[in-house]
Order: C-alpha cells, then sequence, then structure tokens
C-alpha cells in the first residue's frame, strides 16, 4: 500500500499507457509526463496567487481578496477569465515580432527547467547527466526574453525596467551557481537524481541532508538569497519596483501576454524553489528515518510550497534596496562567501569523520562573516543610510 | 536521424545570415543568438551534453546579453544610414580565409586521426577526471589568463576619482 501511494503517479501513466499499441508507448508516455507538468504548475499557480494575496493582506492588515467565492477562493479563476477577455494592446511603435516572442519563449524557458526535477522517486521526466547544468542554462535563457520583452516595447520604463532586470539577474546568477557548486563535489555528479539518492539515507532517525553541514547551511542561504534576487522577488524587486517604473519590463503587456509574464514569473519561483529543495533540502526524502511510509511527492511539494510561503513572508516584511545595495550585496558580500565555501566544502570533504571537521568549518566561516559584516560596516557600505528629509 | 542535422544546420546557417543582414542592430544580435542556440542544439546532437549546455549557459545567458547591453549602451538601437560597412571586401577574405582553414583542419582530421571511427560516449564525470588530471596545467593557465584580463577590464572601466570618494 505504502508502496503503491509512492508511486501511484508512474503506475496510474503506465496503467494509461498500456492501453496503447507498443510502438507508440514511448512518445504517449512522455507526452503523457510533459502534460501533467504542464498542468500541474499553472494549477499551484492559482494557489499560489490566491495565498499570497491574502497573506500578504494578512501581513498588511487587511482583507485580500474577499468577493470571489468563499472568502475569495474563486479569485484565481475570476483572473483568468478576466485576462483572457481583455483586450491585448500592442504599442503602435513597439517591434511585433519582438513584442510577441518574449513572453512565448520567457514560459516555453521556464517550463523547460521541470524536466530534470525529481518530484518523487522515480517521478523525473528525464533524468540527465547534466541536469543541474541544463536547469542553470535554461533559466539563464529567461534573461533574454525579458531584455526581450523590454526593449521591443518602446517604453523607457519598459526599457529602464529589463536593464534593470538583466543586469540583477546576471549579477547573482553567479553566486547562484557558486553557491550549488559544492553540492556538485560532495555529489560528484550533475545529475538532480544522483544528488537527491545521496541525501536519502538516514543515522539516528536524522536524515544526511546538505543544508545539516557547514557548508551545506551557507551555501542554503547564499542560494536562498540569490534565488530572490534571480527570480525578482521582493526586497530585490527593482526591475519592476511600481513606485519607480509603472510595472517594469512589462508595462506595456496587457491581457493574456500580461499573463504570461505573471505566470512565467511565478513558474520560476517554482522551479527554482523546488530546485533548492533537492540540492539542499534532500528533494523527496522525508524530514525523519520515521515518516519514510509518506509518499515521496508529497514531501517534495512540501518543500517546495514552504520556500514559497518564505517567499511571501519575505515580500511582506522587506522593504526594497537601492541599485548600488542590491550590485554592492551581490558582487562584495555574497561572492566572496561562496568562494569561501567551496574551500570549506572542499576541507569538509578531506578532513574525514570527526567532530574536528565540524568545529573548523563552523569557525572558519562564523568568522569570514563577522570579518565581512565588520568591514562593510567600517566602510560605510552597509550602513543604515540616513535621509535628509526625514529627520 | 540525418534531416534534424539538416534542419539545425539550415537553423544555425539562417540565424547567422540573419545576424549580419538584418537593418536593426539589436534584431542582428537576437538572430546571433539563434544562431548559438542552433550550435548547441548541434552539440547535443552530436551526444555532446556538456558542450552544449554549457553553449546555452555562456552564449546565450551571458554573451548574447553582453552584446545586447554593448549596442544599447554605446549607439542606441536606431539603425544606421548605411547598410553595409565600406570594409566589406576585407571582412569578406579574412572570414572566407577563416573558414577555407576551419574546413581544411575539419577534413584532415579524419586522416590525422584514422582509428578514432565512432565518438566514445563523454560523460560529465570524464570531462572533469581530465581537466583535473591530465589538462591540468592548460586549465590553470587559462584561468589566470582570464583572472588577469579580468582585473584588467576592471581596472581600465573604473574612475579615477574612485578612491576620493
Amino acid at each position: 500500500m505504502i508502496e503503491f501511494l509512492d508511486q501511484f503517479f508512474i503506475l496510474f501513466k503506465n496503467w494509461l499507457v498500456g492501453f496503447l499499441p507498443a510502438g507508440l508507448q514511448q512518445l504517449a508516455a512522455l507526452s503523457l509526463c510533459v502534460t501533467t507538468i504542464i498542468l500541474a504548475f499553472p494549477l499551484l499557480f492559482a494557489v499560489t496567487v490566491l495565498l499570497e494575496r491574502k497573506g500578504l493582506g494578512r501581513i498588511q492588515n487587511r482583507y485580500g481578496p474577499n468577493r470571489v467565492g468563499w472568502f475569495g477562493v474563486l479569485q484565481p479563476i475570476a483572473d483568468g477569465v478576466k485576462s483572457l477577455t481583455k483586450e491585448d494592446i500592442v504599442p503602435a511603435s513597439a517591434d511585433k515580432a519582438v513584442h510577441f516572442l518574449a513572453p512565448v519563449l520567457l514560459v516555453v524557458v521556464v517550463f523547460m527547467g521541470f524536466a530534470v526535477l525529481p518530484m518523487g522517486r522515480n517521478m523525473v521526466l528525464v533524468d540527465m547527466d547534466c541536469g543541474l547544468l541544463f536547469f542553470y542554462s535554461m533559466s539563464a535563457s529567461a534573461e533574454l526574453s525579458i531584455f526581450m520583452a523590454g526593449w521591443s516595447s518602446r517604453n523607457k520604463y519598459s526599457l529602464l525596467g529589463a536593464m534593470r532586470a538583466v543586469a540583477q539577474m546576471i549579477s547573482y546568477e553567479v553566486p547562484l551557481l557558486m553557491s550549488s557548486v559544492p553540492v556538485v563535489m560532495m555529489t560528484g555528479s550533475l545529475s538532480l537524481v544522483k544528488i537527491v539518492e545521496a541525501q536519502a539515507h538516514y543515522s539516528y532517525g536524522f536524515p544526511h541532508w546538505y543544508i545539516f553541514t557547514p557548508w551545506g547551511f551557507a551555501g542554503f542561504v547564499m542560494y536562498a538569497i540569490a534565488t530572490t534576487a534571480e527570480t525578482n522577488r521582493s526586497p530585490f524587486d527593482l526591475p519592476e519596483g511600481e513606485s519607480e517604473l509603472v510595472a517594469g519590463y512589462h508595462t506595456e503587456y496587457s491581457g493574456f501576454k500580461f499573463a504570461l509574464f505573471f505566470l512565467g514569473e511565478y513558474l520560476s519561483m517554482f522551479s527554482i524553489s523546488g530546485l533548492g529543495a533537492t540540492l539542499f533540502l534532500g528533494g523527496w526524502s522525508a524530514p525523519f528515518s520515521f515518516l519514510g511510509w509518506v509518499p515521496s511527492w508529497i514531501w517534495f511539494f512540501s518543500k517546495l510550497m514552504l520556500s514559497i510561503v518564505v517567499f511571501i513572508w519575505l515580500r511582506g516584511t522587506l522593504p526594497r534596496l537601492r541599485q548600488d545595495q542590491l550590485m554592492n550585496f551581490a558582487w562584495k558580500f555574497v561572492l566572496p562567501l561562496t568562494l569561501l565555501n567551496l574551500m570549506v566544502a572542499a576541507l569538509w570533504r578531506f578532513m574525514g569523520d570527526g567532530w574536528l571537521r565540524w568545529v573548523v568549518c563552523l569557525a572558519i566561516l562564523a568568522l569570514a562573516y563577522v570579518f565581512m559584516c565588520r568591514n562593510g560596516l567600517r566602510r560605510g557600505q552597509i550602513r543604515p543610510r540616513r535621509y535628509r528629509y526625514a529627520e | 536521424m540525418n534531416y534534424v542535422f539538416y534542419l539545425l544546420a539550415a537553423l544555425t546557417v539562417c540565424g547567422g545570415l540573419a545576424a549580419i543582414l538584418l537593418r536593426n542592430t539589436v534584431h542582428c544580435a537576437l538572430a546571433l543568438t539563434v544562431a548559438f542556440a542552433g550550435l548547441a542544439l548541434l552539440f547535443l546532437k552530436l551526444g555532446a551534453q556538456f558542450a552544449g549546455f554549457v553553449q546555452v549557459l555562456v552564449y546565450i545567458g551571458a554573451v548574447a546579453i553582453l552584446v545586447v547591453f554593448a549596442i544599447l549602451l554605446t549607439r542606441g538601437s536606431e539603425t544606421p544610414q548605411q547598410v553595409y560597412s565600406r570594409y566589406w571586401i576585407e571582412g569578406l577574405v579574412i572570414s572566407s580565409g577563416v573558414f577555407a582553414v576551419l574546413g581544411w583542419a575539419v577534413l584532415g582530421s579524419a586522416r590525422v586521426l584514422p582509428h578514432e571511427m565512432a565518438a566514445p560516449p563523454v560523460t560529465v564525470l570524464q570531462i572533469g577526471n581530465a581537466l583535473m588530471d591530465r589538462y591540468v596545467l592548460p586549465l590553470e593557465m587559462i584561468a589566470v589568463l582570464l583572472t588577469a584580463a579580468m582585473i584588467g577590464a576592471v581596472i581600465v572601466a573604473m574612475s579615477k576619482n574612485v578612491g576620493t570618494k
């Protein structure tokens, strides 16, 4: 029974595909998996948008959507209908072809990332030898579509938003990649399936997730910072800062094209949270060995939703950064720490078992953190800022 | 499966041609990324996963963005009056020379390496081992060179009065 629930989707797929002639089976299985991904994540998107609006309302001491359905639960459907029936306005001087291609490219590229994420035991679309590299190459291509959107709109706010978005994504891509390199070093593989399998064993009932090591914890924190910036979420939401740039690179998009941008943004949030769970939080493995009977896909999606809730919480809590603070933070604080983390991971690997490596690695990371914070404070870069008009 | 190759080759060549023939500079840059994507797909078709994805990550994710930034930050995206450069004959001679050398090298590779009939399946593990084992010295030299180039670029780009602020 446990085994059946765990492998439910795989068995269901095999049962469905079994009705077809043998020549078509492989193709049908693939298209079934792809369709499931294309359907499941937009559904999750609808749920998340509602959760975000309700949650932000709660944090900001207001109601949030409460008119459509009971407590506003049907709001996503209303939003969908609205965006489908709205007029699609293309500016007269816009570059029509590029303007049309940008949202399509974004959504396609973001969906591709899900292909390598293991969403449960045996639940991965393609187990690539270079899974992690594939994921990052797809998320890097998303930058180009954002630039295309901003440039083709012929609107200065769009272009400014796109330039900010691209500069920010390029800067934070470096720490993002660097913070996941230690995981690859420890596992000895770029395949996400192997990375999860390397974490899915237990001692004394506790799992061997990478977050429970000094380098893994530091890597996870920096990964979380970099993903928040990569997905243009608050406090790094300068590219679409409403108070400065109307809506950033999608100012000139309306109707369903805007919905595609919105979808792409949330999907990239899902995929990058899923990758974070895979790299550091053990993917589909249970947090305690006695909880191993719960189906693996439930664990994956709970970890994903937990990250989403943290994203929403951060958005409701933190104010937006300035552009120079953003860049200084990426290049002068996060990047050096990720580089140091590489060294610490190597040290951890070659010091062997025992308590000594815990002490040494923790000490190096903590000292570096304290030193860099002090240094930043002394140079006056990370100091709280005083505005003359506010005094 | 040969038609896949011809399809990808046509995509790459069309992207490259569009990159030099289109009038708008940003369109040229976008067409160039199509050519990059075609090259990446050709790598994947040859079974070189690592090279293919690195091609996407570096060329589409970074180089194309850099090209686009350079266009926007220097001349703006306005269409130049003169479509073809004055030096197109020299350019044609140089590019056909490069093409001839590359073609000669590729066609001659079967004669130089006669025993390598089929491409071996290469995993990332093998590439990593080769880089850290046999080719470690060239790798380190390239790393030092690139670091020096990066520091040089930062120094060139840095304005004179940064320290006095």
